[in-house]
């Protein structure tokens, strides 16, 4: 009794366990209980129960309530399918002039607005692609094809790529001195003499686009939320989702929306993208002192300067990190939206990666990851740049880049002019690289797989299926043998014991949408493989932060790698897992592991730096060992840091499970990956997308409301 | 006197929702209490002042007492609840968004505890930062900077970047900041109280040779009381919100009005915060010797020759006019014995 009263929260847990167990036993599995692939798909059997609402009729397999619920909300789908098609087709038809054919012409509302906003992007986009490429679509745009056909001297050229390379160094150069310019001139001459330029200006130009476009709106939406409560507060709950939504998944609305191409991929990412940059807008606005403000004030300030010149720039280490966001974000959409018909390096990438061609997919990811880094470095060091007011310059020394820029064109041009005698009938290599035509290192990688492959075949072999037979199928067996009323008893009951009654129906609320929804099972098996993905690279990430945290060189040299890894577009990850264990769930768990362990190992350290030195010096001072001084008080004051770190690992891995379905798996993904092909898949995309976003919200909830009250347990901050 | 340039007609500042509807219930009478009750804080409380040209008011009083509260209302940062304030005969608290501006672009300088600088600009870039505001294009604003550089002694680190100075020179980086725009008014929210006490006291020299010369109208705002002492001309001496006393350092030390105030002033060294003027004796019947001392020497700097003194000595005003006298006695009271006769 009195240990009861010294754990009362103990107890409260191994109640909660006990109930959740005593169910599991409880309910036994039905007789006709199959994995998924018999529920909810459409496919008429007579087993199946119907019910219809809102006129339409949803089938399934029905159970004991206690054994899976029904899918009530079944009808989802297809109502949202269906609204999206009468809001594309047959909503608020107006007349419109059309000036192909110089007629009006009425043509729904949406429609028009969605294909205005296209041709808007299509626009920009080619407007760069051709100046980096040449190409005609720009003057047409301005003109007509009947003009074009008439002149046909009026193409943009294209800027050959030794003076793109040179120009891109000039400007490293100019934002961040000698290294950055080395480092871009490399990359870029890399990317063109291995045959990948084409693909990578594609990219790129969509880069160039789509980055701009959602740090202006998630800045501004930042703003605005930051100035009004109202907006802040309508904003915050799709905020929270979106943050959590798989990429995938919102792939396949903005394909009846925006069709497929380039700028539909453009529209998808500033939908991904500018939620973040919001975020952190918010973050870093809201972090200003209150006394810079007021010194803003007192210089004069009116609001807009206030806000340019005192807010933006005094948050903006917050603002940076939203950038970096947003340009990661942008690559690995650049890669995933190649699902949706965008050229460039991802569409290369994922060819490669559906023909096994591991070295052409490595070297596709590698120029991706190239580009990633350098704009985002090249953005970090804009940020950063410092002016001179002192130094005396003349007129050579004030404009010598752009001088030197001017001199780089000549010679370019000029280069491209001999190039295009000298290789009279092949390709031009001084102006373009052409595609495939370059220095190739694919058969080098291919042949290096095929031989691990042929020399570790055994071993990995055994490891795969003793993974695969003696810890996933287990695992993935028991998290299906739970009973939906235990699932729902376990999550709500620590929602309680964690947060109170509030906290528990949020929860409640999240778990019963997917326990409702037709994928109960699929989102089970999501959840299993991101578990075991979140505990490997939670012991992964701690141990080795832990291990790095011990000596100043290896912390700092730790958190460089980890932003590095943070700038590859997470498909990339996909391609060394596939070169060593080919297409298993093994792949895809060590790509989530490999993935995950960074948010896991960055947070791990960053708490640990957070304890206040004063605490060190004082535990330093009571004689504490190393281990003593570790597991007494840095690790205590350091985990609610560290479960933040848990947050983000568990959003990290259920991203890259759900990529995962690429190679091949059985949960929720691969109904994403499903839906992308079908016709009507837009709402099952889209709901799909919600329930991978509640399933990261229960535990985001759970995480955040503990480290809140941990912290204010702690007294920190 | 001409005109005040600061005035402050019973100002009061009330935190909460319906602050001014309980104000103008309450009548002029506001009690803190319940106020609280109704879930507003009082700030300010019926604060009236006024502060002219060239004179430096400080404000003293402990964390809580109001008087930032009080800087911020007439530097408008806040709009007060109720009253008046006039800056140079102009009502503030009418001024439209643009006119504020147009004064604190010309008038005001303001200086912050916390410093305030902006991270991402340099030393020059912080103080030419009002200039640039104003309109002032870049090469004029850097060089008016630099000068503000030279005046707070902070030449050759004109490019440091506010994070790699100490906090005593980003102060100076704050001072010039305030001074850039060549403001009449010049406001000081705890400018010193963030600094070790050395540092601090080099400041507030450094503060004083810069007023001798430029000869500002200021209010400033402390903590520290014998830092209101060493700077002011007057003290206004602040708890919850109301002013409870506003009177020369002097008069504060030898009359406190109320009990608060009294237990500030018992452990001042008189010597140090008194003129002889503040303990002579206006008569000058008595015999008096060759000795004559200025009335306006603190007592500290003239007691040793004071005390070596057998007569009384003759006490002269800037003409060499003797306008009183003082004897050794007096002094020896006032140092040792003061505190006692004021029990």
């Amino acid at each position: 009794m009195e240990l009861f009263k010294k754990y009362p929260k103990l107890f409260q847990w191994i109640f909660l366990l006990i109930v959740f167990f005593a169910l599991c036993f409880a309910i036994d599995v039905p007789e006709t209980y199959k994995f998924i692939r018999g529920q909810a798909e459409f496919v008429k059997d007579p087993n199946q129960s119907t019910f219809v609402f809102l006129g339409k009729e949803v089938r399934y397999y029905a159970f004991d309530v206690f054994w899976r619920l029904p899918p009530l909300l079944g009808w989802l789908p297809i109502w949202i399918n269906d609204s999206l098609f009468f809001l594309m087709n047959d909503w608020m038809p107006m007349e419109f002039w059309n000036e192909d054919t110089q007629e009006y012409k009425t043509r729904p509302l949406v429609l028009q607005i969605t294909r205005n906003l296209t041709a808007f992007m299509t626009f920009l986009i080619e407007l760069i692609r051709e100046i980096l490429l040449g190409g005609l679509e720009t003057i047409v745009a301005f003109t007509s094809w009947d003009w074009i056909d008439a002149n046909p001297w009026a193409e943009l050229p294209g800027l050959p790529w030794t003076i793109v390379a040179a120009g891109s160094a000039i400007l490293a150069y100019k934002l961040g001195g000698r290294g950055l310019a080395i480092f871009a001139g490399l990359a870029m001459t890399y990317i063109s003499i291995f045959g990948q330029w084409k693909p990578s200006m594609q990219t790129l130009s969509f880069i160039l686009v789509a980055a701009p476009l959602s740090f202006i709106f998630g800045l501004s939406l930042g703003i605005a939320a930051f100035k009004s409560k109202r907006v802040e507060k309508a904003l915050y709950p799709i905020l929270l989702v979106m943050q959590t939504m798989p990429q995938y998944a919102v792939l396949v609305p903005a394909l009846v929306l925006f069709g497929v191409g380039d700028h539909a991929a453009v529209i998808i990412t500033m939908i991904v993208a500018v939620p973040p940059m919001i975020l952190l807008t918010l973050l870093g606005l809201r972090a200003v002192p209150p006394e810079v403000i007021e010194a803003g004030r007192m210089s004069g300030c009116n609001n807009w300067q206030l806000m340019f010149k005192v807010l933006i720039p005094t948050a903006r280490r917050d603002i940076l990190i939203g950038v970096n966001q947003v340009i990661m974000v942008c690559f690995s959409m650049a890669v995933i939206s190649a699902f949706i018909g965008a050229k460039g390096l991802g569409f290369n990438l994922l060819l490669a990666l559906n023909q096994l061609n591991i070295g052409l997919a490595l070297e596709a990811g590698l120029c991706i990851s190239l580009i990633a880094i350098l704009l985002d470095k090249m953005s970090l060091a804009w940020a950063n740049k410092q002016v001179d007011y002192f130094g005396n310059l003349n007129f050579f020394q004030r404009n010598k880049n752009s001088l030197f820029f001017g001199l780089i064109m000549i010679v370019g041009i000029a280069l491209a002019y001999f190039g295009s005698i000298y290789f009279k009938d092949g390709y031009n290599y001084l102006f373009e690289v052409p595609h495939n035509k370059g220095i190739s290192t694919a058969d080098f990688w291919n042949k290096g797989v095929d031989w691990i492959f042929d020399t570790f075949f055994v071993y990995i072999k055994a490891f795969n299926t003793w993974l695969i037979v003696e810890v996933l199928q287990p695992m993935r067996a028991l998290y299906l043998r739970m009973p939906a009323i235990a699932t729902i008893v376990l999550v709500v009951g620590a929602g309680y014991l964690i947060g109170g009654t509030r906290s528990a129906l949020v929860v409640c609320g999240l778990t019963l949408f997917i326990a409702l929804s037709p994928w109960w099972d699929r989102a089970l098996v999501t959840t299993y493989m991101a578990t075991f993905g979140v505990i490997v690279s939670c012991i992964i990430g701690f141990t080795v932060g832990t291990l790095c945290f011990q000596n100043k060189h290896s912390t700092k040299f730790m958190l460089n790698v980890c932003d590095i890894f943070q700038t590859f577009p997470s498909f990339v990850y996909l391609i060394p897992v596939m070169m060593l264990f080919g297409i298993t769930d093994t792949s895809v768990l060590i790509a989530v592991i490999v993935y995950a362990t960074i948010p896991a190992t960055r947070y791990t350290i960053e708490g640990l730096r957070s304890v206040p030195s004063g605490l060190h010096d004082a535990a330093t001072m009571s004689g504490v060992t190393k281990f003593q001084r570790l597991f007494k008080i840095e690790f205590p004051l350091a985990f609610p840091h560290m479960m933040l770190g848990l947050n983000q690992t568990i959003v990290f891995a259920l991203f890259m499970v759900i990529i995962g379905a690429f190679i091949g798996t059985e949960d929720l993904g691969q109904y994403i990956l499903k839906a992308l092909s079908d016709k009507k898949g837009a709402g099952i995309g889209l709901t799909l997308g919600i329930c991978v976003a509640f399933i990261g919200l229960i535990f985001d909830n759970l995480i955040r409301t503990w480290v809140d009250k941990r912290k204010k347990h702690l007294g920190i901050d | 006197m001409s005109e005040p340039v600061i005035k402050c007609d019973s100002v009061y500042k009330i935190f909460g929702e319906n602050a001014e509807t309980m104000l103008k219930e309450a009548n002029g009478n506001v009690d803190a209490k319940t106020f609280q009750e109704n879930g507003c804080i009082v700030g300010v409380n019926n604060a009236s002042f006024e502060v002219s040209k060239g004179e430096m008011l400080v404000v003293m009083g402990l964390s809580g007492s109001g008087k930032s509260t009080l800087l911020r209302c007439i530097s408008r940062l806040t709009d007060a609840t109720g009253g008046k304030i006039f800056i140079e005969g102009q009502d503030l608290l009418n001024l439209n968004n643009k006119e504020l501006i147009d004064l604190r672009r010309n008038k005001m300088g303001m200086v912050f505890q916390s410093f305030a600088l902006l991270p991402h600009k340099t030393v020059v870039e912080n103080i030419a930062f009002p200039l640039q505001i104003k309109g002032i294009n870049t090469g004029e604003s850097i060089n008016k900077a630099m000068d503000m550089v030279k005046l707070v002694g902070l030449d050759g680190r004109e490019n440091y970047f506010p994070r790699e100075l100490s906090g005593g020179q980003q102060q100076r980086v704050g001072i010039a900041r305030s001074l850039a725009v060549e403001p009449d008014i010049w406001f000081l929210d705890e400018p010193f109280s963030a600094l070790d006490p050395l540092i601090r006291k080099e400041m507030q020299d450094e503060f004083l040779r810069l007023q001798e010369k430029l000869q500002k109208t200021i209010m400033f705002i402390t903590h520290d009381f014998d830092e209101a002492l060493k700077l002011a001309d007057r003290i206004a001496i602040m708890k919850d919100g109301i002013i409870e006393q506003l009177d020369t350092p002097a008069n504060i030390v030898l009359n406190p009005a109320t009990e608060y105030v009294r237990k500030f002033t018992e452990e001042v060294p008189r010597e140090k915060v008194l003129l002889i003027a503040d303990v002579m004796d206006s008569k000058t019947t008595e015999d008096i010797g060759d000795l004559k001392v200025s009335k306006d020497e603190i007592i500290e700097n003239v007691a040793e020759k004071i005390l070596t003194q057998e007569k009384t000595v003759a006490v002269i005003d800037n003409n060499n006019k003797i306008v009183g006298s003082i004897n050794p006695t007096k002094i020896i009271n006032t140092v040792f014995g003061g505190r006692k006769n004021n029990n």
